[in-house]
């Protein structure tokens, strides 16, 4: 119970820092904020002021206080309230990012998933295989492919699949099936995201690859492993009863970690394939300076990025019975 | 340390001193560890990663000598074929691309070395103040920050503040690189000087009545040496492969040409479709070839801090 309620109260902490810093950043920039945004908008012309005091109490920068701003932006996000974008003007900010987080919740997710599961699988059998010439190949090959910039690989896999075989469509999230729960539209959702999730999977595994690979290396090295071998259990149950086991509790805690990574890829591969999900829009936002929306985005990416670190704590003692025990 | 003026110490006579001296140098030059290029030379991976880093950096030095146009010459005729006159062709934009190939190491190596080292400091500063703090409130504030940075997705981060300021450039560049990825390096530093700060070596120096200054000097920078290296050239790495996707972004150094410019180029004018493979295929090869030398020859750097991988591997 404790380590739940530590757990849970440094995720509060976590979530907190975040929102802070989503508050600090506009802040410690040189210039203001609200004359950037109103000089993009109007050109190389003159600056009213007025408008340049109309966009600052809309940005919330208003109160000369930074406390009293500090707690009404605590109010706003309370209310689910995160600004009016200027790219997709009048919609607010919250909107526009809702209806896009469900597509990158999926790419980024699925990914995630089969990546960590290949992953730690081909990780377990180099280093069960550990010397050999699979080992050698994986070893070395994850480092070059893992060096690979996901946009170059998505722009071959773009030419090479779409527009070479046409076997998948270029771009976008669907095409000209009409939106709803159809066989015909889900189909065709599908093929659309297969190319992203596919250039997103080339190198996802391989941090896991590696980390999996190492530590079971070491677990390899164990009296425990000797014991069961000697005791002539079977080398399959050795291989993933006990050692890919013990090997692979070090390798969950980095999951989250590298969830942060997936989501940063994602802003690239979305932006190649033209991907309807918070990477191209974060792309959109910074590129057109849209402040509100690049910010919430920002937010948001944090905010799932801590709250799979904090489901994945939550779950941890379940595989580790020792966690829980350490904690009471 | 203060405490360690509180610890009586024994006075051993001069002389003893000496003679255990001696004969510690005596047992040192018989038992001399191997040298540290030699152990880095003795890694396979190793010495692949050293000589082509090598020729990445003879490449950047040379530019000019291995091309005789300019980077940002765009007069020639767009879209050639490979030629005597154009080594690799020219793409739609009507520039050089072999040209713009080997400047952009330039900017590459710039990066790596300025990202790196700025990123490496602040790891330092940070992860040496968190482990000498062990426990405190200071350590506390610093590694929940630091596990914070840990887990923030850095490229969005690096985006927005690039986005909030109005100058675009080298220097922006290398603070935003510097100023997102410093926390796996700073943990490491706070780990290794707490595990440092208990050794028997460490305690030994203390009890001899060495200085602080004398026992951070003497007995644990050298220790620390190669994991500085080696998070230094993991830094490195990382502020290369953030500089092309920021560049990509469209948020990279107009001032020059960059290898992830390339590829930005080359996707915002179809270079595939219209058959220019080399202008993609060549600069996101680079990177990819340079990143995977310097992670090798950090495989030869971890054998100095980590002897127990040197006769694993061949």
């Amino acid at each position: 119970m404790a380590y739940y309620l530590r757990k849970t109260g440094y995720f509060v902490l976590t979530l907190w820092a975040a929102v802070t810093l989503n508050f600090v950043i506009p802040r410690l920039q040189p210039g203001d904020p609200a004359e950037i945004m109103v000089r993009q908008l109007s050109g190389q012309g003159e600056i009213d002021p007025a408008q340049v005091a109309a966009v600052r109490a809309m940005l919330g920068y208003g109160d000369e206080n930074v406390l009293v701003a500090y707690g009404q932006y605590l109010r706003q996000l309370a209310s689910g309230d995160l600004g009016i974008s200027f790219t997709y003007f009048p919609f607010p900010v919250v909107d526009v990012i809702g209806k896009a987080l469900p597509w990158t919740l999926v790419l980024v997710g699925l990914t995630q998933v089969v990546s960590f599961l290949l992953g730690t699988l081909l990780g377990a059998l180099a280093a069960w295989r550990r010397n050999s010439r699979f080992d050698a190949t994986i070893s070395v090959g994850s480092t070059f492919v893992g060096n690979l910039q996901s946009v170059w690989i998505g722009l071959i896999v773009l030419f090479v699949f779409a527009y070479t075989l046409g076997w998948f469509p270029a771009s976008g999230g669907y095409g000209y099936t009409d939106p709803g729960w159809t066989a015909s539209h889900v189909a065709d959702v599908v093929a659309h995201g297969f190319l992203p999730a596919l250039t997103l999977m080339v190198t996802a595994p391989i941090g896991f690859i590696l980390s999996m690979r190492n530590t079971m290396v070491q677990v390899l090295g164990e009296d425990y492993i000797r014991l069961a071998g000697a005791a002539g259990l079977r080398e399959r149950t050795v291989a993933l009863g006990y050692a890919a086991r013990n090997a692979l509790l070090p390798v969950v805690t980095g999951f989250a970690l590298s969830l942060g990574v997936l989501m940063g890829g994602s802003i690239l591969i979305e932006s190649v394939f033209d991907y309807p999900g918070m990477g191209r829009l974060m792309g959109e936002a910074t590129a057109n300076r849209d402040f509100p929306l690049m910010q919430a985005i920002l937010l948001a990416t944090i905010v799932i990025v801590l709250t799979a670190n904090f489901v994945v704590d939550l779950i941890y003692p379940l595989i580790d019975p020792r966690a829980r025990r350490a904690a009471a | 340390m203060s405490e360690s003026s509180a610890v009586p110490r024994p006075l051993p006579s001069p002389r003893r001193v000496r003679a255990a001296h001696d004969a510690a140098g005596e047992a040192r030059t018989a038992l001399r560890p191997p040298r540290w290029y030699a152990v880095i030379w003795s890694s396979r991976k190793a010495r692949i990663g050293v000589v082509m880093l090598s020729v990445f950096l003879l490449v950047a030095v040379f530019a000019d000598l291995l091309s005789p146009y300019r980077p940002d010459d765009a007069t020639f005729v767009p879209a050639q074929d490979p030629s005597g006159a154009h080594w690799m062709g020219t793409n739609t934009l009507g520039y050089d691309i072999w040209t713009q190939l080997v400047h952009g190491a330039r900017l590459s190596f710039a990066i790596g070395v300025l990202g790196g080292v700025a990123t490496i400091v602040i790891a330092i500063a940070i992860g040496l103040t968190a482990g000498y703090r062990e426990g405190s409130a200071v350590d506390d504030v610093l590694s929940f920050v630091t596990n914070l940075a840990l887990v923030v997705p850095v490229l969005p981060l690096m985006m927005v503040i690039v986005a909030y300021s109005e100058t675009r450039g080298l220097a922006l560049l290398v603070f935003v690189i510097a100023i997102t990825s410093w926390a796996g390096a700073s943990r490491e530093m706070r780990a290794l000087i707490i595990s440092m700060r208990n050794r028997d070596f460490v305690t030994a120096a203390r009890f001899g009545g060495d200085s602080m200054p004398r026992i951070v000097l003497r007995e644990i920078m050298p220790n620390m040496a190669s994991l500085v290296v080696s998070g230094f050239i993991g830094a490195a790495t990382g502020a290369i492969a953030a500089e092309a996707g920021l560049s990509f972004m469209g948020f990279g150094d107009p001032n020059t040409v960059s290898w992830g410019q390339m590829l930005a180029q080359a996707n915002a004018n179809g270079a595939l479709v219209q058959g220019l493979w080399v202008w993609l295929v060549a600069p996101g090869l680079m990177l990819a070839l340079l990143m995977t030398s310097l992670t090798f020859v950090n495989f030869g750097v971890d054998l100095l801090s980590n002897p127990h991988l040197r006769e694993e591997d061949d």
